[in-house]
């Protein structure tokens, strides 16, 4: 059924030739409304912005893998890190997801495409546009002295250091502007999202019968449309302060330089779990694919994820144990970060349950999700450290907290974003990604992965702050500091071979079949890829899994889904 | 375990019950075995698990606790994933087949959700005791007050009772058992967020404009103890070190001794006083009994007495001195102390001139 096309002239139909091409191909794709299109657009920008960041990670390592080295100056590598903070968080961690959301979400609840097709649009070149405004301060940043310079105040830039008094020149500029516009950006995906999984579900799709996906993304959006505000209102804050003589956080005038901290973290807490519902989302669709089994606890999982989300928006302060709150508050964060681990154990334990009595297949994309389920647990329980507050008063601040947020970041959402790739990238360009690049890609990634950050935890406990860009040979550091640098180059080979998996696939991948995975959600029942109006006959459902049904007319879902 | 039950004393601390001794023995080990901490002194490693202060020990007892709980969580979940992925992975010769399809129960995720709670309930509790236990321990009568002052990038030390000022490098009396005397820190910022952090002896707290705040600290063990700004402040924070001596009270007791002097006056490096005092070091820099009043700088008034210049960046040494005030960018790029463009003839001068100041 959903082979045939319908007869609309398509200028790919028309032959040209050269510059006319592609200018042609060029202009298609700038002008596009099609969620297809802008999801592929918003994957390939956010997976540059990936190889950039992760450069730049490779450069902090170098200069970190001895003692007093000289590879950058300390400006260099202020701008270093603040970049790659802000570059993972908001040109790929944010990006992808949404991206990966603009392309599935419409297929999944069988819609020709989002709610609103303009805004898709217009949403995803504001995050472009926010992008290279930030890395344009590269050239622009320092303004009149002559020279450019990034930003280097860290990606939480905690006032006053972002003052004038303290950071003149341009490149804080950069910082919040980028930051208001990628945010408008954000916001509109995010009222997209809401207003197509709410709208567009096709017949027979209810609330409870949609993919977790799409459930974790309609949640991830609610809470995007919470945590943005805060960030926004606190950059109007410091661009008063820095060009409108405000005083929010300037303490020589009676500002309180804590309410940035505070507004930050509102922001930034939920901000965690923008990044890491959506890639929830993302285990919980391959995870029961590759088991052969449904997803154990569909209602338990959807309502852990809701409480996450009111949870979330409670536990902002437990980044700032140390910042001199009252003991009171203290307890009350602590608790709300333990409870937090409640829903999230949840999660967890339906993962399991789902492997539990299956038939697990270890293609690629069930490589990624395994793996990100045992450093997830991992990343859960650092957690829990850090929320035990008085042990936050040594842990924070140290290299055992970039252990932690990089287990939740690499190890649980970039080993998500690999699975996704792997699992989506037939259905999206019709050809198989090569299956033993990815397990060399899965194996290489997955030991430079704990090379890096097992012993990050280690050298936290051994007194090593962040943010420094060198250290005294003589704090017993030297060696774990080798190791995490070598285990970052192993990782940056294996994104190296996924790259080239990437490119390599584009013209010599194997065709891929329209549903290579024998899988059941609506994405799979389109072609490879699928076509501009995804489904030539609206799509019925009857059940969470509508290619089971028609795969097993004996024994559907419909008939036991509780 | 005392660290449910236990009630927390300044001082002193009785020795942990058995199962806590062997844990700090394990974890202490562990810690050291996998990190090349045996390859150096000991007491240059700001190690949390080796404590050296009540607050410090209260924190290591109840990280060991939750490294207890979290650690037999680890083993159990990681365990029955590892067995759900070997039992249950696809086999060649296997006939193909779905699987029974299952798609929940409401008992067994009731069991997964209480079961958490109830140890949710027991870490909370145990951290609120300690919360308040190490943050509202009253001040008593006998404790020493310092204020500490962050700087961009270098600490001040003020003694209000005792009328010292010095900078990165903080002495405190040993806090024994006869004779208890914590050190009360008042902190505060001149500039931007700082965060003073030795882990040996406790946990870190900022210091933030606007907002003064306070930790408290009672070494029981004489030595000198590392650490450094833990919250980002700029381009030098990586070099803002941290000196903590814990004194013996006779130790103590002739530092402040010392500091309480008036700075030396030596007529044979008067030369150097001459330049200091004229040349735009006394804008920064203050130096008890001269016209050098600045205190955007580090007090020198007893720079000799000090181990190391520049927050830690380098040892006080007059060599040393002599490329700090020539060109500071060699040690601390980005430090706010000036190239102080003196002859080579002046510097010298003027080094002589410091290390007179004991």
């Amino acid at each position: 059924m959903a082979d045939q096309t319908l007869p609309i002239p398509s200028s790919t139909q028309i032959p040209r030739a050269g510059t006319a091409a592609f200018m042609e191909w060029l202009h298609g794709w700038v002008v596009t409304v099609d969620h297809k299109k802008l999801g592929i657009l918003y994957v390939v920008y956010s997976l540059f912005f990936l190889v950039v960041a992760g450069t730049e990670a490779l450069c902090i390592r170098i200069q970190l893998i001895i003692p007093n080295n000289h590879f950058v100056t300390p400006e260099v590598y202020n701008e270093l890190f603040t970049m790659h903070g802000t570059t993972m968080v908001f040109l790929v961690g944010m990006p992808i997801l949404f991206g990966f959301a603009t392309y599935l979400a419409p297929l999944m609840v069988g819609a020709r495409d989002m709610a609103f097709p303009r805004l898709n649009a217009l949403s995803f070149w504001l995050t472009a546009f926010g992008g290279i405004l930030l890395y344009f301060s590269f050239i622009g940043g320092f303004g009149l002295y002559g020279m450019g310079s990034a930003p280097d105040v860290g990606w939480f830039a905690y006032a006053p250091l972002t003052a004038k008094a303290f950071t003149p020149g341009h490149n804080t500029d950069y910082w919040a502007l980028s930051l208001i516009v990628m945010g408008f950006g954000t916001l509109g995906a995010a009222i997209n999202i809401i207003a197509t999984t709410l709208s567009m579900r096709c017949k027979g799709m209810t609330l409870f019968r949609m993919p977790l996906f799409v459930w974790l993304m309609l949640v991830t959006s609610i809470l995007t449309l919470v945590t943005i505000t805060p960030l926004t209102a606190a950059q109007v804050m410091l661009l008063i302060d820095r060009y409108l003589g405000g005083h929010f956080f300037d303490a020589t005038a009676g500002g309180a330089p804590i309410i940035w901290i505070h507004f930050f973290w509102i922001f930034g807490h939920p901000e965690v779990y923008v990044l890491v519902l959506p890639v929830f989302g993302i285990a919980s669709e391959i995870i029961p694919v590759f088991s052969r089994k449904a997803i154990f606890g569909y209602s338990a999982m959807v309502a852990a994820t809701v409480a996450i989300m009111f949870i979330s928006l409670s536990v902002w302060a437990h980044h700032m144990f140390t910042v001199g709150m009252t003991s009171v508050s203290n307890a009350f964060f602590a608790l709300a970060t333990m409870v937090i681990a409640v829903p999230t154990g949840i999660k967890i334990f339906n993962w399991l349950a789902t492997m539990w009595g299956g038939r697990i297949c270890f293609d690629t994309p069930m490589l990624f999700a395994v793996a990100f389920v045992f450093q997830f647990v991992i990343a859960g329980l650092t957690g829990i450290m850090l929320a035990v507050a008085p042990w936050d008063w040594q842990l924070h601040n140290s290299y055992f907290v970039i252990a932690h947020f990089h287990y939740v970041l690499v190890g649980a959402i970039v080993f998500n974003i690999f699975a996704a790739i792997y699992y989506w990238h037939p259905k999206v360009t019709g050809r198989m990604l090569d299956e033993t690049l990815g397990k060399w890609h899965f194996w290489l990634f997955l030991i430079g992965f704990h090379i890096t950050f097992d012993p990050m935890h280690v050298v936290g406990i051994l007194g090593m702050p962040r943010s420094i860009y060198t250290y005294e040979a003589n704090r017993g550091w030297n060696s774990l500091n080798m190791v995490i640098s070598i285990g970052a180059f192993i990782q940056g080979i294996a994104v190296l071979i996924f790259v080239w998996n990437l490119i390599r696939s584009h013209k010599h991948g194997k065709i891929a079949s329209n549903d290579p995975w024998d899988a059941w959600t609506l994405e799979w029942a389109t072609p490879s890829p699928p076509p501009a109006y995804n489904f030539a006959v609206d799509p019925v459902v009857r059940s969470r899994r509508p290619l089971w049904d028609i795969k097993h007319p004996n024994d559907p879902d419909w008939k036991y889904e509780q | 375990m005392t660290i449910l039950f236990g009630k927390i004393r300044i001082m002193p601390r009785r020795p942990g019950l058995l199962s806590i001794r062997l844990w700090t023995l394990l974890a202490t080990g562990f810690f050291l075995a996998v990190s090349p901490a045996w390859a150096v002194r000991p007491d240059q490693i700001p190690n949390m698990f080796v404590p050296a202060s009540t607050p410090a020990h209260e924190v290591y007892y109840l990280a060991l606790f939750a490294l207890t709980i979290t650690g037999a969580i680890f083993v159990v979940v990681e365990s029955l994933l590892i067995y759900a992925v070997v039992k249950y992975r696809a086999r060649k010769n296997d006939p193909e087949h779905e699987p029974a399809q299952v798609y929940g129960s409401a008992q067994v995720e009731l069991a997964w959700t209480v079961i958490p709670v109830i140890i949710v309930i027991v870490l909370f509790l145990t951290t609120a005791r300690i919360i308040f236990a190490i943050q509202d321990a009253p001040e008593p009568h006998a404790a020493l007050n310092v204020t500490v002052v962050g700087h961009q990038f270098w600490w001040e030390f003020r003694y209000p009772k005792l009328g010292i000022v010095t900078a990165n490098e903080l002495h405190i009396p040993i806090s024994s058992q006869q004779h208890p005397e914590p050190t009360y820190l008042k902190l505060l910022s001149a500039d931007v967020d700082h965060s003073f952090w030795v882990p040996q002896l406790g946990g870190k707290t900022d210091l933030i404009p606007n907002h003064p705040n306070e930790m408290w600290m009672d070494p029981e063990t004489a030595g000198l103890y590392y650490g450094q700004c833990a919250q980002f402040c700029g381009v030098e924070h990586a070099k803002m070190l941290l000196r903590v001596y814990v004194d013996t009270p006779r130790q103590f007791a002739a530092w402040v001794r010392n500091q309480e002097q008036p700075a030396v006056d030596d007529p044979s490096v008067a030369a150097g006083r001459h330049i200091f005092e004229t040349e735009a070091c006394a804008n920064c820099h203050t130096i008890t009994g001269t016209t050098a009043h600045g205190t955007y700088g580090p007090d020198l008034t007893h720079l000799m007495s000090r181990a190391t210049i520049a927050a830690g960046a380098a040892a006080n040494t007059p060599e040393n001195l002599r490329v700090w005030i020539k060109n500071p960018d060699v040690f601390k790029p980005g430090a706010h102390m000036p190239a102080m463009q003196l002859s080579d003839e002046q510097i010298n001068q003027v080094v002589a001139y410091l290390t007179t100041l004991h």
